[in-house]
């Protein structure tokens, strides 16, 4: 599947404090375009926020941006969210879960679990000049008429 | 600049908390403030009305956990009603629904809670 003709919107972050609610309100276009499920549209908006999120806290200055890409490919849309922060490893992140969080001192730490549960694919590619998540969500096949 | 507010009222012994806004960092802290004030004078029963917060994200929502943990102290209790169907998502998600009850209106929250 090309991406090269996939519509796509690109979206440029700065990183001031609720900033990812301008990347919801790009998705809930673009599902609508899609005819995403309502379901589906909020799926992907909080997916986004997750990891706009983590792309800003990832970034080492305030000045840098963070890039969200939204590429429809048939059926399917791509979302890409590009940081120029030091990077990390997705394999050392461990997976939360809520008894070992109850009575640690840090509760935070969920959002790579909230995209993978909320999403039908996620990537992460990440070098120490920048990490991209890319997440994909599929249409669901509705029951024609 | 997070726009949120939230409004503290009592039916009985359970406070309800109903709170206006994205619940990020700033929302949870904002709820969180209200829970304790109120455990503090004696409370440990809590509902929270997320009917005008349907975006959240897993920073504020963990102040959630904050909360149930200080609840468990105390053998008090945290639910919330007319969530949306996301933010429910969420809370399963995270495991807070192991922890604090999902009601479906005001009244079945105040007769699970007595």
């Amino acid at each position: 599947m090309s991406s090269k003709n996939s519509p796509r919107v690109e979206l440029t972050l700065p990183i001031i404090p609720d900033m990812e609610l301008a990347a919801t309100k790009t998705a809930e276009v673009v599902a609508k375009h899609m005819n995403l499920t309502e379901d589906q549209s909020a799926e992907i908006g909080m997916a986004i926020i997750e990891a706009t999120i983590n792309a800003f806290e990832h970034s080492e200055s305030d000045s840098e941006n963070v890039e969200i890409h939204f590429i429809i490919q048939d059926d399917t849309l791509v979302i890409k969210v590009t940081d120029k922060g030091k990077g990390f490893d997705p394999s050392k992140v461990k997976s939360p879960n809520i008894e070992e969080k109850l009575g640690a001192d840090r509760k935070r730490g969920w959002g790579l679990k909230l995209i993978q549960e909320l999403m039908d694919t996620v990537e992460y590619e990440s070098t120490p000049e920048g990490t991209t998540v890319t997440m994909t969500k599929k249409k669901k096949n509705l029951e024609r008429r | 600049m997070s726009d949120f507010s939230l409004n503290v009222r009592e039916e009985g012994d359970i406070v309800i908390i109903e709170t206006t806004g994205y619940l990020n960092n700033v929302g949870g802290e904002k709820v969180s403030e209200a829970c304790y004030e109120k455990m503090d004078s004696g409370k440990k029963h809590f509902l929270l009305n997320l009917e005008k917060s349907k975006v959240v994200n897993s920073i504020g929502v963990s102040i959630l956990i904050e909360i149930i943990e200080k609840l468990q102290d105390v053998d008090g209790k945290l639910g919330y009603y007319n969530l949306a169907p996301i933010v429910e998502k969420t809370f399963n998600i995270m495991g807070l629904t192991k922890y604090s009850t999902v009601y479906y209106s005001e009244a079945e929250g105040l007769e699970g809670m007595a």
